[in-house]
């Protein structure tokens, strides 16, 4: 059914680096998205390198303050995670919704991140979080936050050489709430039309912090900051959460397709926004 | 064919040898070592048909490479029972009127073991949350999620380790 390629299942991190330093490869994780566009033909790898055997970089770990999950931790290892309502309640929200349970079981957050798509259910919560990624290549190690990450649809700043071993993020700040929505055409296994996540932290009735990151209404995922700029050091009166919800309606640039129309999802995103940030605020004043 | 090797799977306790190429799917492995009650449906993750434990886990066998499955213990539906002496799933589906024409019963017992294996004592909503991976275009789904439900009831009676 696929065409032919290479397979290496290297047992070391450092090999699985020196095989994609050598020559063009396809890194395979859980496969939920690979091993779809290699039947499809849309990719033709030469070589494809999978990290199974890598346990290593499969597990949740908390240090102080830090929470890091490898690259290899899967959705349902999201979901099994009994810290993590605590930890990372949009995360937990949008492994709920995701996929089904095979998928979820196959398919990991590395993956999530990697394949870039607008879509990507768990980058609009990891953003939220200002979640930073570790890039390592035989060369040596970079890390890069998550907002900067992606460039334009499906492109971002990994080079081939690279491979993302982690994502971590800083715990929440005490009087903080952080959610993710996710609209689709049905609850199970669908894809997302809109995507809202948001993170508030008040100091008494004043935000302090605002971050909101948009799923599936621009080419890639992206953080509203006009929007949380309007926020940052006010009162969170109605009337500023229904300016800040146009605003990130207005940072939105979606596209029609099967799923539903570019006005539905600009409608969705504004509607989204507004409810999430209400709903934030009235949790912490 | 070139990239192609000798692997053991370890299919239902018993290890299994074939030649297959790097890009062949376990679903195909699966197939062409005679385990047809593994169906073959969509082959792109939705319908959940092709679903196999793997170490007591369940995922879609499309979307999984051969050779990566090597020295893993793979379940199929004939791994849960028989006939003679069905799973607790397998003689609830029959029982309760789970199965129509049966396509999908395979990969939905699956995936019901999956479940239970993560939770002795899911919910409907944790059943259905479960399952949602899994396409049946005959029987509306009812009689699946009530035959589920009893299945583990009566794994929990008795007490079986799942
Ligand atoms: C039926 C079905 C339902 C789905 N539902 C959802 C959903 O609800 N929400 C959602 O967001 N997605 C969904 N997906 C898409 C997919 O499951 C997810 O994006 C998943 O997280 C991908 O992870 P993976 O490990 O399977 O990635 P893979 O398929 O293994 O890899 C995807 C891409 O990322 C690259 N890559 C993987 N890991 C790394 C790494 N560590 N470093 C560098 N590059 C890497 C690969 O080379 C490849 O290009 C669904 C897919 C299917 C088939
Ligand atoms: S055949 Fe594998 S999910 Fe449909
Ligand atoms: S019984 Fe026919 S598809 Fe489910």
């Amino acid at each position: 059914m696929y065409g032919e390629f290479k397979l290496e299942m290297p047992q070391q991190l450092d090999e699985a680096l020196a095989l994609i330093a050598e020559d063009p490869a396809e890194v395979l994780s859980g496969g939920t998205n690979l091993m779809i566009e290699l039947r499809a033909r849309k990719l033709r790898p030469e070589q494809v390198v999978s990290l199974d055997a890598l346990s290593e970089l499969r597990g949740i770990e908390v240090d102080g303050n830090r929470i890091t999950l490898g690259a290899r931790t899967t959705i349902s290892d999201i979901l099994r995670c009994d810290d993590m309502a605590e930890f990372g309640p949009s995360l937990l929200d949008a492994a709920n919704l995701f996929a089904g349970q095979m998928v979820r079981n196959m398919g990991t957050v590395g993956g999530n991140i990697a394949c870039s798509s607008p879509a990507a259910d768990l980058v609009p919560p990891l953003m939220s979080l200002d979640a930073e990624i570790t890039l390592v290549s035989s060369k040596g190690t970079r890390k890069v936050a998550l907002c900067d990450y992606y460039l334009s649809y499906k492109k971002d700043v990994r080079a081939p050489s690279e491979m993302i071993t982690s994502v971590s993020w800083k715990k929440l700040a005490k009087n903080s709430s952080n959610s993710f929505y996710k609209l689709a055409r049905r609850i199970g296994d669908a894809i997302t039309v809109t995507g809202v996540a948001v993170t508030l932290t008040m100091d008494g009735d004043r935000c302090t912090t605002a971050r909101i990151a948009l799923g599936a209404v621009a080419p890639t995922v992206f953080r509203a900051t006009n929007a949380e700029k309007i926020l940052e050091g006010q009162i969170l009166t109605d009337d500023l959460i229904t300016t800040a919800a146009q605003q990130a309606k207005a940072q939105s640039s979606p596209i029609s397709d099967v799923r539903a129309s570019a006005e539905y999802r600009l409608h969705t995103v504004g509607k989204l926004t507004h409810r999430l940030l209400t709903q934030a605020r009235d949790k912490l004043v | 064919m070139k990239n192609s090797k000798e692997i053991i799977l370890k299919i239902n306790g018993r290890n299994e040898k074939i030649t297959v190429p790097s890009h062949r799917t376990l679903l195909e492995a699966l197939r062409e070592t005679g385990h047809v009650e593994v169906k073959c449906g969509c082959e792109k993750g939705d319908c959940g048909a092709c679903a196999v434990l793997v170490d007591n886990v369940a995922i879609d066998s499309c979307l999984t490479l051969a050779w990566t499955s090597e020295g893993k213990e793979i379940t199929t539906i004939s791994g849960l029972g028989t006939p003679d002496e069905p799973h607790p799933l397998q003689a609830a589906f029959r029982d309760l009127g789970a199965a129509q024409c049966g396509f999908c019963t395979p990969g939905m017992i699956i995936a019901a073991q999956g479940v239970i294996n993560d939770n002795p004592a899911p919910t409907d909503d944790e059943i259905r949350m479960g399952l949602s991976g899994n396409l049946c275009r005959c029987t509306g789904y009812a009689k699946i999620l009530d035959a589920v439900g009893h299945a583990a009831s009566e794994m929990r009676k008795n007490g079986e380790p799942s």
